[in-house]
């Protein structure tokens, strides 16, 4: 029953106004993407997958981590189409995304969708990584239409 | 699994100020209101606020989204001479109805006599949720969500209810079915913010703020307080009201919803629900009703596509099938009748969060209360049970099942 809206093209957000914090936790992903390598919290031990990382596997309470090399590739599991840039309220298409990762079950990555129209995003949409420098020459990891 | 303070308490009396338009209730303070509804509520209970000895809060005692309850303070203003009980839920409004449980947990301890759940809401321009949210310094855990600009709690909202239209073709006419369903209940009510009936064309019409939710499926922005009072049973006797018996209660939750959007990593079906099916479960084993048992259900309706997603996860539906109930008319109250409509069980006959009044689910509670005693202004005919929920949101979630005395 809604309107035919016309998004147009999905913009990631600019990466001047975004910002993260890290933890000791945390902190090994953020390194890798500044690298521009994605990785995803992984158990030494049982071998699952978390995100975000945390200090325990919740599967079998080990503290041991690995970060292992990930493909860089994903589905998209959901998605929401903004139509104004949270900073300022000025109009501005994105699509936050919620993305599967290959080659780390059960890990999710948030982030925002470009390469293709607002309008073209469907669930089940391969993706790419794709990175976006944002404040204090940190790096973070956004997607594109496979 | 029985409930061992199933019948033990009841509700007896409630309070609530004015509702104001998000930040008009200014230049009165938190306590100013708090204070309101407290001394309405014993008021109502026709005890002194000499009586009241304890507080059961919920949202971890937050009085809105930036300020936070002080027992302390409140004794100091109302004059209370002693507490014997100061406790929350923790997170956010999922726990509201819960709270009664801890008052009766409270209460049925001998640890206090009359426990107050309260909850005051003044959103001046920098106490805005999505504002909060999105100023937020982002910790370690929200750099891996607010960077990718779910800076509002209906973006996040909006992932869950695309999912649930992917899994089960769920559209939005079944959002905008329950928006106009729970809007044809406010008419009549004195103190609703939006009382105007909704057409589907101009529901259609309402920007789309996260596509696939417009405006009108956001519940309102509005100020106010509510306080509820609960106490023994042999207390509520002698209470002015009819007492509204605690019969089911249960908070929490289950870890594949977690921090549910806060963190988007639920599994299915966990992902697109409620995260009540936890609780729901509870207290239909507490009580061994069901959701067909109940006369009404006040669901806390920040999202429209949240109520949906409770009636699945209560059982007033199988799990997928919420889109064609809702669009049967089953929520719809009959004024004409004072029932549902279609076999339905009437669903937020206050109007709810989307039209009366959002005061963080205590609404809610108030209707529930009413309804029981036979005093709501839109009365179901011989209501026996009200089912009250707390909000979809981080764990705790909260049911609750309310018995006429
Ligand atoms: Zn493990």
């Amino acid at each position: 029953m809604s309107g035919p809206i016309k998004y147009g093209p999905a913009r990631v957000l600019p990466g001047e106004q975004i910002r993260i914090t890290t933890n000791p936790d945390t902190a090994p992903f953020w390194e890798a993407a500044k690298a521009r390598r994605l990785t995803a919290c992984q158990c030494a031990d049982c071998g699952r997958f978390r995100m975000p990382p945390s200090p325990y596997c919740p599967h079998c309470s080990s503290r041991e981590k690995r970060w292992p090399t990930l493909p860089g590739a994903g589905t998209v599991f959901s998605y929401v189409v903004c139509n104004k840039n949270p900073a300022n309220g000025e109009p501005y298409v994105y699509v936050p995304v919620v993305v599967d990762l290959d080659g780390a079950p059960g890990a999710r990555l948030n982030g925002n969708l470009t390469g293709c129209d607002a309008d073209d995003v469907r669930i089940g949409m391969q993706v790419a990584v794709e990175w976006t420098p944002i404040q204090d020459g940190w790096v973070l990891p956004n997607f594109r239409k496979a | 699994m029985a409930w061992a303070n199933q019948d033990k308490c009841a509700i007896v009396g409630v309070g609530a100020t004015d509702y104001y338009v998000r930040g008009k209730s200014w230049p009165r303070t938190i306590n100013d209101m708090a204070g309101e509804a407290i001394l309405k509520a014993c008021e109502d209970a026709g005890i002194s606020i000499r009586d009241i000895d304890g507080f059961a809060y919920y949202s971890t005692a937050g009085a809105g989204y930036l300020d936070r309850f002080d027992s302390a303070s409140l004794m100091e203003t109302l004059g209370m001479p002693h507490i014997s009980f100061s406790a929350t839920l923790t997170s956010g409004g999922g726990g509201c109805v819960g709270a009664i449980g801890l008052a009766t947990a409270g209460l049925v301890n001998e640890d206090c006599r009359y426990a107050v759940t309260l909850m005051a809401l003044q959103q001046l321009p920098q106490h805005r949720l999505g504002v909060v949210f999105g100023a937020a310094p982002p910790s370690p855990e929200n750099s891996f969500l607010q960077p990718a600009g779910l800076v509002g709690p209906g973006h996040l909202m909006s992932m869950l209810a695309r999912r649930h239209m992917h899994l089960y073709g769920t559209t939005q006419d079944a959002f905008g079915e329950i928006v106009m369903a729970t809007r044809a209940n406010t008419a009549n009510r004195p103190k609703a913010i939006r009382k105007a009936p909704l057409s589907k064309v101009e529901y259609e019409a309402s920007p789309m703020l996260a596509d696939p939710l417009r405006r009108l499926d956001f519940c309102l922005e509005t100020d106010g307080a509510v306080a509820v009072i609960t106490t023994t049973m042999d207390r509520a006797r002698d209470c002015r009201q009819r007492p509204a018996v605690v019969h089911a209660c249960a908070h929490g939750g289950a870890r594949e919803w977690g921090r549910a959007f806060a963190w988007m990593g639920m599994p299915d079906p966990w992902f697109a629900s409620s995260g009540h099916k936890f609780t729901a479960d509870r207290i239909w084993a507490q009580s061994g009703l069901k959701a067909k048992d109940m006369d009404v259900a006040l669901l806390y309706d920040h999202f429209s596509p949240m109520v949906l997603m409770q009636l699945e996860d209560y059982g007033f539906c199988e799990k997928g099938e919420g889109g064609d109930y809702v669009l049967s008319e089953k929520i719809r109250y009959d004024p004409a009748t004072r029932r549902g409509v279609g076999g339905g069980v009437p669903v937020n006959t206050h109007g709810g969060n989307l039209n009366e009044a959002y005061i963080i689910g205590m609404t809610h509670v108030v209707e529930a209360v009413e309804q029981v005693r036979g005093s709501a202004i839109n009365q179901v005919e011989d209501c026996e049970f009200a089912l009250a929920s707390g909000g979809p949101a981080a764990l705790p979630v909260s049911s609750l099942i309310l018995r006429r005395a």
